[in-house]
């Protein structure tokens, strides 16, 4: 089973993202588990939350305390949040960034460490700093999880047959460019 | 049966009311079983369901409204939570002591103060003598399959009683995850339209819920009572249809584990998955444990219970409420009440678990059970994972 935890602040879409992954991977024939961290949502403020992805049913409904994965989708947070808590001894780091693997596994020593300028990528496709579908793609790449192809359908639902079709390219963007280690 | 499709498991019970074909929903929003009526609200709007929606003033009026339009004949339905459903209180008698077949979902949230809105059973147990059939789903699909057959069980004329089908509030309510929808066509030839036994009509006038003097009051609620005692075999009945119809078999008491375990985890709702998952390690390691799930809450299905128990040495039976100055929580009560007639009688330790949304691990399930063997589990209940600096 895949555990991951998403960081985000409020209004960044990382309770989308956790969906739309959850969504996507049922699609496929998967068992999955998305929800947020339940509460009051504040803009901007730190929010997590939860996608459990397995090939079999789940019996498990809890928080997520040890996570294979964790995605953090501002890399402002970095400073704020111990994102990596309870990570697992071999887990990745998927982080938005425009620094390189080397340099943030050395700065946070973190196991394993999929970063990506997402910000960038949304920036020059979406026009807007929103990374949530991105970052996907960067997840995808960095856990073998599924395809960026695989998430198609479910972005062009969520998104319609305008902003769809780029989210989906910046998703694709970012499976492409994406690296672990 | 079509794929599974992954959706907030609110808008699968939303589905289940639209494919109900549902003629009133009188609703009033609160947190966390808003996303099901804004749904329902939706599909209204659109023409997706050919039905009377009446967006009220409170949960009092929605309960209200609900009386009324089910009198009327129409099949009614609302949803609420907490403070909402308590607000509906004394309506909820009225409903059931008229005989009228309402189905709601109650998505169980605490009780204030402090205002909470997450997850526990206060807002039910604080409602458990209203005659109403309660049911407790454990997961998406059960939210949505037993949406659906809540109406057939509520409008059989063996039972005419209102029904409630509790989910556990943003646990389930908010929780993506698989369910598989069931055609339409299917559901029309299992559900048939609603045939009150007596309606209110102008034209034949009637009056529903007259004074009940001394004479008639005692009948009327041990009639009102021995309808909802009849209804478990009626509820065990559509149960069984359903398995039959859809291919997933819903029991009013369900054991899961080895059949010979010595120790039996009790739960109702959707803890029960997770003790399941802490049930499988500890079987794994060797010990003798299982569990009970109480799907049917009341009727308390006395003999299916009592069967499932029998052989166990211990119970470790979860409360998600309190029931402040009692000896245990609500279902421990039952249960320890039920025991004292049995000439074997296992052990009984209660922790109450999850109130207001406190998470509730599979690790903290195997620490239950590992402190009922040491017997450090409080006699009456333990309130379990409360700070000492409290």
């Amino acid at each position: 089973m895949w555990e991951i935890r998403l960081h985000g602040r409020g209004g960044q879409g990382a309770v989308t993202s956790a969906e739309l992954l959850a969504r996507a991977a049922i699609a496929k024939g998967k068992f999955a588990q998305a929800f947020p961290s339940f509460g009051p949502e504040r803009r901007g403020a730190p929010v997590q939350a939860f996608v459990r992805v397995d090939e079999k049913r789940i019996l498990k409904r809890e928080k997520i305390y040890e996570p294979d994965i964790v995605m953090v989708l501002d890399p402002t947070l970095l400073d704020v949040v111990n994102v990596a808590e309870g990570l697992k001894q071999d887990g990745i780091v998927v982080v938005n960034s425009p620094q390189s693997n080397e340099e943030l596994k050395n700065r946070y020593n973190w196991p394993n460490v999929a970063a990506v300028n997402a910000t960038r990528i949304a920036v020059d496709i979406l026009s807007v700093p929103i990374t949530n579908t991105t970052m996907l793609g960067a997840l995808l790449k960095a856990s073998g999880i599924m395809e960026a192809k695989d998430m198609e359908e479910v972005i062009m639902d969520r998104f319609g047959p305008k902003l769809g079709p780029k989210n989906f390219s910046a998703l694709s963007k970012a499976f492409e460019v994406t690296n672990i280690n | 049966m079509t794929k599974a499709k992954g959706l907030e498991v609110s808008l699968a019970v939303a589905e289940a009311v639209k494919q109900a074909n549902v003629d009133v929903i009188a609703a009033y929003p609160i947190t966390p079983q808003t996303h099901i009526v804004e749904e329902l609200s939706v599909y209204v709007a659109n023409g997706e369901l050919d039905a009377e929606y009446v967006p009220v003033e409170s949960e009092h009026t929605a309960m209200s409204a609900s009386v009324g339009s089910s009198a009327a004949g129409a099949r009614t339905y609302t949803a609420t939570s907490a403070q909402g459903l308590a607000l509906m209180h004394e309506i909820l008698f009225i409903a059931s002591g008229l005989r009228l077949p309402i189905v709601m979902t109650v998505a169980n949230r605490a009780l204030s103060a402090p205002i909470s809105i997450w997850n526990d059973h206060g807002d039910i147990m604080a409602e458990r003598d209203i005659g109403w059939v309660q049911i407790f789903a454990e997961n998406g699909q059960e939210a949505y399959d037993l949406s659906i057959a809540a109406f057939k069980i509520a409008e059989d004329h063996r039972v005419l009683l209102p029904v409630c089908v509790n989910i556990d509030g943003f646990i389930l309510t908010h929780m993506i995850e698989p369910v598989l929808f069931i055609d339409q066509k299917k559901i029309d030839a299992f559900l048939p339209p609603f045939n009150p036994a007596l309606t209110l009509d102008p034209k034949k006038p009637v009056t529903m819920g007259p004074v009940g003097v001394p004479e008639v009051y005692a009948e009327s609620r041990k009639q009102c009572e021995q309808a909802l005692i009849n209804s478990r075999e009626i509820v065990a009945e559509v149960f069984d249809q359903w398995g039959k119809t859809f291919d997933r078999n819903y029991k009013l008491i369900e054991k899961n584990g080895p059949d010979e375990a010595k120790s039996l985890f009790i739960t109702m709702g959707s803890m029960g998955e997770t003790t399941m998952t802490a049930v499988q390690e500890l079987t794994d390691s060797g010990e003798s444990v299982g569990q009970v799930r109480i799907r049917l809450w009341r009727p308390f299905p006395k003999k299916e219970f009592l069967n499932a128990i029998a052989g166990a040495e211990e119970l470790i039976i979860i409360d998600r409420a309190l029931s402040p100055g009692s000896h245990n929580g609500p279902v421990a009560q039952e249960v320890k009440a039920l025991l004292y007639d049995e000439p074997v009688k296992p052990r009984v330790h209660n922790v109450i678990a999850g109130l207001g949304g406190r998470d509730v691990t599979v690790k903290d399930f195997k620490k239950m059970y590992a402190m009922s063997r040491k017997n450090e589990l409080d006699p009456n209940y333990t309130i379990w994972g409360v700070r000492s600096d409290a």
